[in-house]
């Protein structure tokens, strides 16, 4: 079905005779084969937004439909791979095209000649249905793919094949109730605004590790949450979501960069095969998907991006696996919407943005979640997603940051005045915030972190604390405050310094793990339990806050992974002897 | 196939709406010919049935809707590229107006550029020295950065560019270099000042110049910066050379496509700014960086001037989130008297840690650079209080870091513009600092390199 074009604004073209095209269809544009996606129909004219740069195109260019809707192709060589915003693998097109993105180039995001060793997991004549595993392909070392039947079908096997093959042969067979026979090949497709389906949905309730102090300690998130990190400009967004994407306990990381630096994703590319995985000993880039939309890149693919990243997430999560979508910067996907949304004179919402902006929001973070998946195994999946906003000039009361805060559960707010004094993560521990903690105390209970819970209580505690006696400081000078109070200062200094502070460019402090938080958190609040009581016997407050321990502590984050025990130990004892001196001096004073 | 068309049928500066049109394509060249025979330029917005929106480049005035001719060229605003354009000084359209000849073009450029790669880039990663030490010390920059000065009115931008232009070079390597400038709606005064420091330093052949003043069409001003980044690839990717290009004033650009966005009746976004200004900015910032099979780069400095020195506004606050860091100017340092006033807490390198380290600048210098600005942090805070409370509401430590606070802008961030400090001297000079604090506040220095640095009489 074709029609031609009679209006070019941008990205938006309007095109007669397509009244069969349905809405949501991808549609080929002009002579060069532009590729874009219906928005709108009016009688037989529709508006298409196309996903690359429209210059030289006008009225009279033909449009062909392809009948489908945007779609991606999910199978075996995802991994590792850099995509566009609709699933083109950047590493091809550079083959193809140079430097630089041509347009109208059309690459399949899977090879087609790459081989893949497939086991099969299940025999002829079994009684299959959709989301069944039929047979796994080990993708990388570390992930296992598994082929699944797609969530469309069911029915008996025919036949299966064990051998080599590439993801367009035909691996099984599979008869349908109905009669009708089903190739299956390992690759299949899904449309990307369409949700994979899955049993049913779970309250997460384990913590998602992330090896950074401040938020596996004070706003943990769990596997198959959700999660915003809101920041002005500079103060350091890409590298919490780097760190995240780094350091995060899943299986499957799908790095979504949304209308960003190219460098960004250079770096990610250049550093993730060098940087080992903690908990599995493989380079990071075998378990991650890049999808990059750089802010150069035309914008209606931006727009794509998100859910490009979010539907191959999804077909990870339905293996089984646990993934984490981080998106940088759902803003700039907000932002292209918006441009659409302009494009296609719709009447504005609030600032410009589109009227269905937070419920467009609301419905890619639902998305994430723990399931048990499509098949009959009742194997469990999870995405957990974190989205970076990039809010103007830091305002949270825009229209995107609220449409965000009302659906995530948990929240890091980066603060310029952190960023200025370099202490990073510039996370403010005083508006950040995570609903997921009290779902996530019964695991804490069940592996041995009650002390760690009580601590955690204590530690937001000195730091609310702190924040109230500054306010008196700044009004009438530190010396008027009680020794007691005083301490609560030293402690939450101690607090931000040496615990809260954490380097991603020093490589020992760069990952922490919980057990290591724990036991360093555990430090900070017994010295500040027994500095109250070496105060209340008679040690001296100067004393009390000039004790060498205090200075091994601010040093002990850089203790490498294999000496820390052995160094904590030393210093708890440390503080211990120089206290009970104190103590016994300040008696003597008496 | 050239069509003309003697169909205008409205002209709301800068938009003209051309009817009855045939075979016209979105983004192409439009010339428009007066009845006197002069040519004007423009390029098509919008196409809708058998009209077309055009855009013009320059001045609507004297064109006369019943005799003035459209024609439309095929082909998208292009820029005629060459090795002579070296030494050359052209309007904001491309065209020379340094009384020298045309350019005979090596080939012709559509000005819009094509979006790299990102599995091409090179992640920039080679320091290079400007000599000054808020820049190199604290915000370093790196070959292939985008790295803009946010100034205000009457901030002292210029010169600190200039200098930055006129010191910079990575460390023991002698390739050629080019600096490309680009003068989008500036005064003749600020546009000659860079031209005679550039004349000055002999850098002038090495240069190409791109000039709209500040009486030359607003709607220029969008295609400015186009032209020098098109001339600027092709020094870079096509000449194997390393360039330098600044871009001053982004505010005034930044207008001009409010300007057309407003003429167009587009929903406007913060400010009355587009909404899609981010998107336009990101199309000329990320046209900078280095690539992998190409031995040149393009690092770039645009300049801005922050209305009301207000760091929210839509300008500097979309820049911001695009470039790689900023250097911020600070009216309260310039009061001061002190050259340039870099104000360092909120400015910002990001890629300073893949240029900096051992190899590169001194293994001490990341931990140097956080503890300095830590400090300096602390101090200014403690300086605060001491208005406020008297000095004896200071601890004897906050009096320490106050003192350091005043001690580093004298001296450290202090230094003129014609001085030229070595990174050593940089580095030196930030210890000699912070030994007016105890040894145990130097918590973000590795042991080994306070001992080995920090000398045997600190505390």
């Amino acid at each position: 079905m074709s029609g031609k074009v009679i209006k070019v604004s941008g990205p938006l073209v309007v095109a007669e005779g397509l009244k069969d095209a349905n809405v949501a269809d991808v549609v080929r544009v002009g002579e060069m084969g532009l590729m874009g996606e219906i928005l709108n129909m009016t009688g037989d004219r529709a508006s298409i937004q196309v996903y690359e740069e429209t210059s030289g195109l006008g009225p009279g260019a033909r449009v062909e439909t392809t009948g489908y809707p945007m779609s991606v192709e999910l199978g075996p060589g995802m991994l590792e791979s850099i995509y566009d915003g609709i699933q083109r693998p950047l590493t091809e097109i550079m083959r193809v095209s140079g430097d630089t993105i041509a347009r109208g180039i059309s690459v399949p995001a899977l090879s087609r000649d790459k081989k893949w060793d497939f086991k099969p997991v299940v025999v002829k004549g079994a009684r299959l249905e959709g989301g069944d595993i039929i047979g796994t392909v080990q993708e990388t070392a570390p992930i296992e793919h598994r082929i699944m039947i797609p969530p469309t079908l069911s029915g008996t096997l025919e036949d299966i094949r064990e051998g080599s093959f590439t993801v367009d042969e035909v691996v099984a067979t599979l008869r349908a109730e109905d009669g009708t026979l089903h190739e299956i090949k390992m690759a299949q497709r899904w449309p990307v605004r369409v949700a994979r389906p899955y049993r049913r949905k779970f309250v997460p309730s384990e913590p998602l590790m992330s090896g950074q102090r401040i938020i596996d300690t004070l706003f943990p998130l769990a596997k198959g949450g959700t999660a915003a990190v809101p920041g002005p400009f500079g103060s350091g967004k890409t590298v919490v979501q780097h760190q995240l994407a780094k350091w995060t306990d899943v299986d499957v990381v799908i790095y979504i960069g949304c209308g960003e630096r190219g460098n960004e994703m250079t770096d990610v590319l250049n550093e993730f095969p060098e940087l080992i995985d903690p908990y599995n000993g493989e380079p990071l880039m075998k378990r991650t998907v890049l999808i990059a939309n750089t802010s150069d890149m035309p914008v209606a693919a931006r727009e794509a991006s998100i859910y490009t990243g979010i539907t191959i997430a999804e077909y990870f999560r339905d293996m089984g696996h646990d993934v984490a979508v981080i998106a940088d910067s759902t803003s700039r996907w907000a932002e292209a919407l918006r441009e659409m949304s302009g494009r296609l004179e719709e009447m504005p919402g609030e600032e410009g943005y589109p009227a269905y902006l937070a419920s467009r929001i609301a419905q890619f973070y639902e998305r994430a979640g723990i399931v048990e998946c499509a098949g009959s195994d009742g194997r469990r999946g999870s995405i957990t997603a974190i989205g970076a906003v990039s809010p103007p000039g830091g305002d949270l009361s825009e229209p995107v940051s609220q449409g965000t805060m009302r659906i995530v559960k948990v929240f890091w707010s980066l603060d310029s005045n952190l960023a200025y004094a370099r202490h990073f993560p510039a996370i403010n521990w005083l508006t950040s915030y995570s609903l997921y903690t009290s779902n996530l105390t019964p695991w804490y209970k069940e592996n041995g972190f009650e002390d760690f819970l009580a601590d955690r209580e204590r530690t937001l505690s000195i730091l609310q604390e702190e924040s109230a006696l500054n306010e008196i400081v700044r009004l009438v000078g530190r010396d008027s405050l009680g020794a007691a109070d005083q301490l609560t200062l030293e402690t939450a200094k101690m607090i931000r310094e040496d615990f809260l502070q954490q380097n991603a460019f020093v490589d020992v402090d760069n990952y922490s793990s919980v057990e290591r938080q724990a036991k360093l958190l555990r430090i900070i609040i017994e010295l500040d339990k027994q500095g109250r009581k070496a105060l209340e016997d008679g040690a001296s407050m100067e004393g009390l806050f000039a004790i060498g321990v205090r200075e091994r502590i601010g040093r002990a984050k850089y203790v490498p992974d294999d000496a820390y025990d052995e160094e904590y130990r030393a210093i708890s004892r440390q503080a211990a002897e120089e206290i009970a001196e104190l103590v016994a001096a300040g008696g003597e004073n008496r | 196939m050239i069509r003309e068309y003697k169909t205008i049928r409205e002209i709301a500066s800068p938009l003209m709406i051309v009817r009855g049109v045939e075979g016209v394509s979105y983004d192409e060249m439009a010339e428009i010919e007066l009845p006197s025979g002069e040519i004007r330029r423009g390029k098509v917005l919008e196409v809708d049935g058998d009209k077309a929106i055009v855009q013009l480049f320059e001045d609507a005035r004297g064109i006369n809707l019943a005799e003035s001719k459209v024609r439309f060229l095929g082909k998208p605003l292009e820029l005629a590229v060459s090795g002579d354009m070296l030494g050359r000084v052209f309007n904001g359209m491309g065209e020379p107006i340094d009384g020298g000849p045309a350019i005979l073009p090596e080939e012709k450029r559509d000005v819009n550029g094509l979006a790299m790669n990102p599995a091409a880039r090179a992640y920039p990663a080679e320091f290079i020295q400007t000599g000054v030490s808020t820049i190199d010390g604290l915000n370093t920059l790196v070959r292939g950065q985008k790295l803009p000065i946010f100034s205000g009115s009457g901030l002292p931008h210029k010169e600190l560019a200039a200098q930055i232009a006129r010191q910079s070079k990575v460390l023991g390597s002698e390739e050629s270099f080019a600096v490309v400038f680009a003068a989008i709606g500036i005064t003749f005064e600020e546009s000659e000042f860079f031209i005679q420091d550039f004349r000055r330093t002999g850098a002038i052949d090495r240069t190409v110049v791109f000039s709209n003043l500040a009486n030359d069409p607003a709607i220029e001003r969008i295609s400015t910066p186009r032209m020098a980044l098109t001339a600027a690839e092709y020094l870079a990717f096509d000449m194997d050379m390393h360039v330098l290009v600044i871009m001053t004033d982004i505010t005034n650009y930044a207008e001009a496509l409010r300007e057309v966005s407003a003429a167009k009746k587009e929903v406007p976004g913060r400010r009355g700014y587009p909404g899609y200004l981010y998107t336009d900015l990101a199309t000329l910032y990320e046209r900078a960086g280095r690539r992998r099979s190409k031995k040149g780069s393009i690092t770039l400095i645009p300049i801005l001037t922050m209305p009301e020195d207000d760091k929210t506004h839509p300008i500097p606050d979309l820049t911001g989130y695009i470039t790689e860091g900023q250097i911020i100017l600070s009216r309260e340092l310039y009061r001061k008297a002190i050259a340039p006033p870099v104000d360092v807490l909120p400015s910002l390198s990001r890629l300073k840690d893949k240029g900096i380290g051992e190899g590169k600048t001194r293994e001490d210098h990341a931990g140097t650079m956080n503890q300095l600005f830590a400090a300096y942090a602390r101090g200014k805070d403690a300086k605060e209080l001491m208005t406020i409370l008297g000095e004896s509401a200071l601890t004897e430590t906050d009096k320490l870091y106050a003192k350091f606070a005043e001690e580093f802008e004298q001296r450290y961030v202090n230094q003129s513009y014609e001085t030229d400090r070595s990174i050593e001297e940089t580095l030196n000079l930030g210890w000699e600092l912070l030994k007016i604090l105890p040894r145990a506040e130097l918590k973000r220095i590795k042991e080994e390199h306070i001992d080995r640095y920090l000398g045997a009489e600190a505390q």
